[in-house]
């Protein structure tokens, strides 16, 4: 059995996992909830604010104008998608969209591929987040303890923008029910641009503050984007909240897993997914009966 | 998101359908034993450069269809995406330059005794055509199927992980084309799952390991305590059970964790949380590929490496290049080959510099590992005087040895494992390196011989040579 200290140390590991699923989660679950679109792309819009901040690092060496580029990046790439290509889609059968977003992200990560090589390109921490925390029974590394930091204020702001403000109101209302928005009277088109811009932007940011922990490759989406998919499934589909709370119950499962036996720690969230698939279809914070 | 790359065909299969059908016909026994006066025209006017007694061959997998034109066909099989891409993207360069070499000459064939005319093989241009693998077994297999039903080809090369490579192997058997194994560190490539038209020039991880061993025990202590990182599968198991074996004999080490975690993880930190909390003195890292990178990256952020001896028993192509010598330095491990044994190997220098004046950059393992896979093959083929399998196979079994890239090399019969040498090496730190590629020290290279696991212990049953 493992001692306490080990597993107060994997608890914490899986909030620091948790926090980083649960925003690329949110993303990608108000997407889905408020467009009906499962943005397969998703994975690969993570992946290129990885790669805006390993350009941004190298030109400017600021954290903060990294995060700030990939955010507006990501923003602006969103943006010009769903006016270009996916608002086309929105009446199309689903497959349509699946297969339009998938498209989507193979050619994102082919020419990243393309331009920068197969090679990892090495992010350093930023100054401020060097360093290791002794927590008394086990040490962290000063960053992740960081991330969980920004993640927070990130998701505290996107928590703001959708329960505190009229657009957050519409676009709540817009997963309930969009035709029935429409039909009083609001611009529903806007909504979907506002929601699909966010969400690209939520994978931007997320993906900078990822480039210094991993390898940035072209393929480094697609583990996340997988593990998304297991996310918002447990905690609801279009959810935010739902987003939130599974991304935690995800990385704590990852994380705790480990203790007993390693080798079954991927094996262990499609188990819960699928319990929680056959107790409550719905998913922890789903509502009945959303399309 | 999965994908399939296009097929990147470097050249084009160059036999036209009818040319195939009329000196396939020919090929046919019965028709020459007949003698017909038509047919020996017909041989001339297609200008088959085969001699008469290739003939007497029945035909087997794409023998002789695939050989029958002015040209045959090798095909490569590598990870072009997915965690080992870049290793990939190094053996499709070492694959590339090696056709180069066999059908334009080169100054390493030029020292080859059998190879040395250059021009082709047999006679005949070698076209060739690469495709991805993904890192993946089944769409290795599918890609590699591709080859032999449309281009015919005559041997297939490529695989990075052990998991695709084995699948290869075993798609090679059943159509009896020749696979020679790009990358495989398993014991299983070799052992259990050896096969008659598989060959693998890369260190097991037995060989790997017990070359290590000695030097680990010397270099860091005795009575050790290590943990490990282990990547989910036969690579990964194979590389531990040896790690465990041979450091347990060397140095009296024991075990203090083994963490398996799947290929393609990118988050190392629940895996390297348990290491630490092991009480460990050693981390072994087996992990590969981008695997490798991004666990090592996340340990030196957990301060693991500076608390714990780092070793990497098989260290992956391009590791110290990403990670940099400040992370690398001090890791102890072995690869397949490293740039620096030009100083030992007169053909390594120069396969460096025709690679380098190519491609840019020093050449890694994985492309010198299917560069000599094609040569030692080609030499077969140019010693059996026909491209018939059973005959390639025969002279790649005879234990002749080829001066290579590695020195002098041969096949062991009995499990198709490469006799070569292992270099044991540990990383520079930055302030030792004389040169931007000058990351690693070799300290030993260990003599294939010396390393090899008796064929007893390998567990491979070969199969008949007909089978």
């Amino acid at each position: 059995m493992p001692t306490l200290p080990q597993f107060l140390s994997q608890a914490f590991n899986g909030i620091a996992l948790g926090s980083l699923l649960a925003l690329i989660a949110s993303g990608l679950s108000i997407i889905l909830g408020a467009l009906g679109v499962l943005n397969f792309a998703h994975g690969a819009m993570f992946m290129l604010g990885a790669y805006v901040a390993f350009v941004a690092l190298g030109a400017w060496g600021s954290f903060g104008a990294a995060l700030a580029l990939g955010a507006l990046a990501l923003l602006a790439l969103g943006f010009a998608l769903e006016r270009g290509l996916i608002r086309f889609y929105y009446r199309r059968p689903p497959e349509d969209q699946i297969l339009v977003t998938f498209g989507l992200g193979i050619m994102m990560v082919e020419a990243v591929r393309y331009i920068f090589g197969p090679l990892s390109q090495r992010v350093p921490l930023p100054g401020w987040g060097q360093g290791i925390v002794n927590f008394g029974f086990f040490l962290y590394p000063l960053y992740r303890v960081q991330v969980i930091g920004m993640v927070a204020v990130l998701l505290l702001a996107f928590y703001v923008l959708l329960y505190r403000t009229r657009i957050g109101l519409v676009v709540r209302a817009g997963i309930e029910d969009a035709t029935m928005v429409q039909l009083l009277g609001t611009n529903v088109q806007r909504m979907f641009l506002v929601v699909f811009s966010l969400g690209a932007m939520a994978a931007g940011i997320a993906g900078v503050i990822y480039a210094p922990l991993s390898s940035v490759i072209p393929n480094m989406g697609e583990p996340f984007l997988v593990e998304c998919f297991v996310v918002i499934v447990i905690g609801g589909l279009g959810s935010f909240p739902g987003a939130v709370v599974g991304g935690i119950v995800v990385g704590e499962i990852l994380s705790l897993t480990t203790l007993f036996n390693p080798a079954y720690a991927q094996a262990a969230i499609y188990a819960v997914m699928t319990l929680v698939l056959i107790v409550r279809p719905r998913g922890l914070f789903g509502t009945l009966g959303r399309a | 998101m999965s994908k399939t790359s296009p097929d990147r065909r470097s050249d084009r299969v160059g036999k036209s359908a009818a040319s195939r059908r009329l000196s396939g016909s020919l090929s046919r026994r019965g028709l020459m034993q007949a003698g017909l006066g038509a047919a020996a025209a017909g041989l001339i006017l297609t200008k088959t450069t085969r001699p008469v007694w290739a003939q007497n061959y029945p035909a087997l997998g794409t023998y002789p269809d695939g050989v029958s034109g002015s040209s045959i066909f090798v095909g490569g099989v590598f990870p072009l995406t997915g965690p080992y891409a870049a290793s990939g993207k190094d053996e499709q360069l070492g694959f590339q330059l090696a056709i180069d070499h066999l059908n334009n000459g080169s100054r390493i064939t030029d020292q080859i005794p059998s190879l040395k005319k250059g021009g082709g093989l047999l006679g005949k241009k070698i076209q060739s055509g690469f495709a991805d693998s993904e890192t993946k077994p089944d769409t290795a297999v599918q890609a590699a199927t591709r080859f032999i039903r449309d281009n015919k080809a005559i041997m297939l090369t490529g695989g990075v992980s052990s998991a695709e490579s084995i699948a290869m192997m075993k798609l090679g058997q059943r159509e009896h084309v020749i696979f020679m194994v790009g990358n495989s560190g398993s014991n299983d490539t070799t052992g259990k799952d050896c096969q008659r038209y598989g060959f693998r020039a890369q260190p097991s991880a037995y060989m790997a390991a017990k070359a290590l061993a000695p030097v680990l025990a010397k270099e860091l202590g005795k009575n050790l305590k290590a943990a490990y990182l282990v990547p989910d599968y036969t690579y990964g198991h194979s590389v531990y059970d040896s790690m465990k074996q041979f450091t347990a004999e060397a140095g009296n080490w024991t075990m203090a964790s083994e963490q398996l975690a799947p290929i393609g993880t990118t988050d190392f930190s629940s895996y390297l949380l348990n290491i630490a909390n092991s009480g460990a003195d050693v981390f072994v890292n087996v992990a590969f590929g981008a695997d490798a990178t991004a666990s090592t990256k996340q340990a030196e952020q957990f301060g693991m490496l500076s608390k714990m001896k780092y070793v990497v028993p098989n260290i992956s192509q391009f590791q110290a290049k990403e990670l940099g010598a400040s992370i690398m330095g001090g890791a102890y491990g072995t690869q397949a080959w490293w740039w620096t044994e030009e100083d030992t190997y007169p053909l390594a220098k120069l396969f460096v510099e025709e690679f380098e004046q190519k491609n840019h950059y020093k050449p890694e393992w994985g492309a010198s590992e299917v560069y000599i896979q094609l040569m030692v093959w080609a030499d077969a083929v140019a010693r059996a005087g026909t491209f018939y399998p059973i005959e390639v196979i025969k002279a790649l079994e005879s234990g002749q040895k080829v001066p290579s890239i590695y020195g002098d090399v041969y096949y062991r019969a009995a499990d198709h494992q490469m006799v070569r040498p292992v270099p044991v090496m540990v990383g520079k730190k930055p302030n030792e390196m004389k040169g931007p590629d000058d990351f690693f020290q070799v300290l030993q290279l260990v003599p294939g011989e010396q390393v090899l696991p008796p064929i007893a212990e390998t567990g491979c049953k070969m199969p008949d040579i007909n089978a």
